[in-house]
């Protein structure tokens, strides 16, 4: 689950991470308010959406410009203005952009110098990592390409936590004064202690800044959580913006469904994770483009295949469904009269392949044959791609 | 010989009574897998009885294995209690824990793999299908079935398999079965991005393995678990292999049902870890319904009987 940068900054304040103190606004008649909190002098007017690249973004309406830097409080709120409600794309987004529903207004800082830091899960070694580069404000995958050198990592031991020792390293490699030092250990040592207690997945600050008079703090954030912890975080799932998620990915999941939409015009419908990525490959290898990633879970009853057809045919690209399920403790039959019942109900017009292997498999296809649909059973995964694929382009 | 566990291990249950590991305790008993004890804290003394069976339940897993000889666990637990259930089969120093509960929080697997340093116990999962060494009855009956895979699908044989997903792991099992070439042990490890045994860990077993003769290893978008494996069999192992990476057509950031499968750099592309493949002599299936084909493809070549 990943927040805004507005509510990244309200937990920064929270463990003790010196950000600009900054007020959101999700409305024209808020801006005011906010911007009255703000001390006078220039502002810097952020679009808050998920997703990066928003400097450089483009809205849908032909303005330049998710983040402004303006000179006094009436220019940002005529640049907020612009923003809020509109569309912006950026390089993160695809093409739909993402609506901005809410706009931060931040003091704007008097930058000496910007920093990259971040902590993560290094999954070679199962431990949390520090990366820290001097090279801050641009993007860190081209400085980790071109200048391998100027990133530096530190690996966390989970039982001890964040030695002193480890902080003076990454403090040391970024060539701090001793004022600049102090505060930044201090920053680190914070930002470790809330990416741990949070359960947070990735804490990325891009740019850090020192400032004249050698204070350090977070300019930007992007922060995200492991959703497997949010079950003892209700203070972070209140952050929760469903404006920021696809509608259909919500409702998958109130099924135990999980659903991601693509942007090809074959849907299908699988049981497990790794099937159902390969179930995708299969019909990109003969020719076609899968509409979305749909996982049933390790069973498929009839409430949940009934679910998913209708999040599926949701989608207005959608121009024939496969479904392959892999039935092995579950009776394949059972699975069969519920992709029936399924496609009686919500009255499915498009191509639908079926393809079902395991147990009690022959009486799930005499189920599938003798139901009258206009539906097509393939036996192989191989088998049932290729013929979706021919009936969708025949169509 | 098989890898991990063969007919003769002698299993317990952690988290028996609950309808999850209930109804998969009763499929292992059922396929002939030793189940000697189940573990639910509270309810020490009473059993879990099926098919004739009575296994006995006990308060903690020192006492399971203790008492009944168990060396290895499958943890049901749900995911708030799943890594100390681990933690507690390293406690007692088992052979292995196999972790089948999904969605465990990463931060506990963290402190789980932490605690395993310089521990006896080999963790499989979590997140897993768990493991199934084929016995010799019909249907594979007789065999060692720890975890939530169908039994039936396999046969004795001399092929391994090793997977992070199931139902991939499934295919690849039912295609070897339906071409009459059986399994030595197949292994899912799990789709979460810490977990115990890597591919690598895995693979050293077969190569090591004098029954297995080859084998097939799945694996997905997200790290580089496949990438370090494949370069161990090119200097180390002669067996012929055969390899499919899902994800092809994921798109990068969006984590795709496994926490463990999200692109998040160019190294860990199924694009990339293929081309790897490749280079290590692993006969790349070009598609999920070629995976026993691409394995039978390299074992004429070299001359490798599979059957």
């Amino acid at each position: 689950m990943n927040i805004h940068e507005y509510q990244a900054h309200a937990l920064f304040e929270k463990f003790g991470v010196p950000s600009p103190k900054g007020y959101p606004a999700a409305s024209v008649a808020d801006f005011d308010a906010a911007l009255a909190k703000l001390p006078d002098g220039p502002v810097v007017v952020k679009s808050q959406i998920h997703a990066g690249g928003r400097g450089k973004g483009t809205f849908t309406d032909g303005f330049k410009g998710g983040v402004k830097v303006c000179k006094t409080k009436a220019e940002a709120r005529e640049m907020a203005t612009k923003m809020l409600g509109n569309t912006l794309v950026t390089l993160q987004t695809g093409a739909a952009g993402r609506k901005v529903q809410t706009i931060y207004f931040t003091p704007a800082c008097d930058i000496k110098k910007e920093y990259y830091l971040s902590i993560l899960l290094d999954r070679a070694s199962s431990r949390p990592v520090i990366v820290v580069s001097t090279e801050g404000g641009m993007s860190i995958e081209d400085v980790a390409h071109n200048t391998p050198e100027k990133i530096i990592k530190v690996l966390v031991d989970p039982a001890i936590g964040l030695a002193d020792y480890q902080v003076r390293q990454l403090i040391f490699a970024l060539g701090f004064n001793p004022a600049e030092a102090k505060n930044a250990t201090k920053l680190i040592k914070a930002l470790y202690t809330m990416f741990w207690e949070t359960d947070a997945s990735m804490v990325e600050i891009n740019p850090l800044i020192t400032t004249k008079d050698d204070q350090v703090m977070a300019l930007d954030a992007k922060v995200g959580f492991d959703d497997n912890a949010l079950f003892r975080h209700s203070e972070i799932v209140a952050l929760r913006d469903l404006n920021e998620e696809d509608s259909k990915e919500i409702e998958a999941s109130k099924y135990g469904l999980s659903y991601i939409a693509l942007d090809g015009n074959i849907a299908c419908l699988v049981n497990g994770a790794g099937l159902a990525m390969s179930t995708m490959d299969i019909i990109k290898h003969f020719g076609g483009t899968p509409a979305n990633f749909l996982d049933v879970g390790g069973g498929a009853s009839k409430d949940q295949v009934v679910a998913a057809f209708k999040i599926i045919l949701g989608d207005p690209n959608v121009k024939g469904i496969l479904v392959n399920i892999f039935g092995g403790i579950m009776d394949c039959n059972v699975i069969a009269s519920g992709v029936v019942e399924a496609v009686k109900e919500v009255g499915l017009e498009l191509p639908l392949v079926v393809r079902l292997e395991g147990n009690n498999v022959e009486a799930g296809k005499t189920t599938l044959n003798s139901s009258g649909l206009k539906l097509v059973s393939g036996d192989t995964m191989a088998d049932a791609a290729q013929k979706i694929v021919k009936l969708v382009s025949a169509a | 010989m098989a890898i991990l566990v063969n007919e003769n291990t002698k299993i317990l249950i952690q988290g028996i009574t609950g309808d999850f590991g209930g109804r998969h305790a009763k499929l292992s008993i059922d396929y002939g897998t030793q189940v000697v004890a189940g573990v639910t804290p509270g309810k020490g003394g009473q059993f879990f009885e099926h098919g004739g069976k009575k296994v006995p339940i006990f308060n903690t897993v020192a006492d399971a294995a203790r008492e009944t000889g168990a060396t290895v666990s499958t943890i049901f637990v749900p995911p708030p209690f799943a890594a100390d259930a681990i933690l507690e089969s390293i406690d007692a120093n088992l052979d292995l824990a196999v972790a089948i509960t999904e969605g465990i929080p990463i931060r506990d697997m963290v402190r789980v793999k932490r605690a395993m340093g310089g521990r006896k116990t080999r963790l499989v999962g979590p997140n897993c299908p768990g493991i199934v060494t084929p016995g010799s009855g019909p249907k594979s009956h007789g065999g060692c079935r720890i975890g939530i895979a169908p039994g039936y699908i396999h046969k004795k044989g001399k092929v391994g398999v090793v997977s992070r997903s199931g139902t991939l792991t499934y295919e690849a099992v039912w295609q070897l079965t339906c071409r009459n070439i059986g399994q030595t042990t197949c292994v899912g490890i799990g789709g979460d991005p810490v977990n115990g045994t890597s591919h690598l860990d895995v693979i050293k077993l077969f190569a090591a393995d004098p029954d297995t003769v080859g084998f097939i290893m799945i694996g997905e978008i997200g790290g580089t678990a496949e990438v370090e494996a494949a370069r161990w069999i090119k200097a180390n192992c002669n067996k012929p292999v055969a390899g499919f990476i899902a994800g092809a057509t994921a798109p990068a950031g969006r984590r795709m049902g496994h926490a463990g499968a999200i692109v998040g750099g160019a190294e860990d592309t199924a694009a990339a870890k293929i081309a790897v493949f490749k280079e290590c002599g692993i006969e790349v299936a070009a598609t999920p319904s070629d995976m026993a084909d691409a394995l039978i493809r390299l074992a004429q070549v070299r001359g490798v009987q599979l059957t």
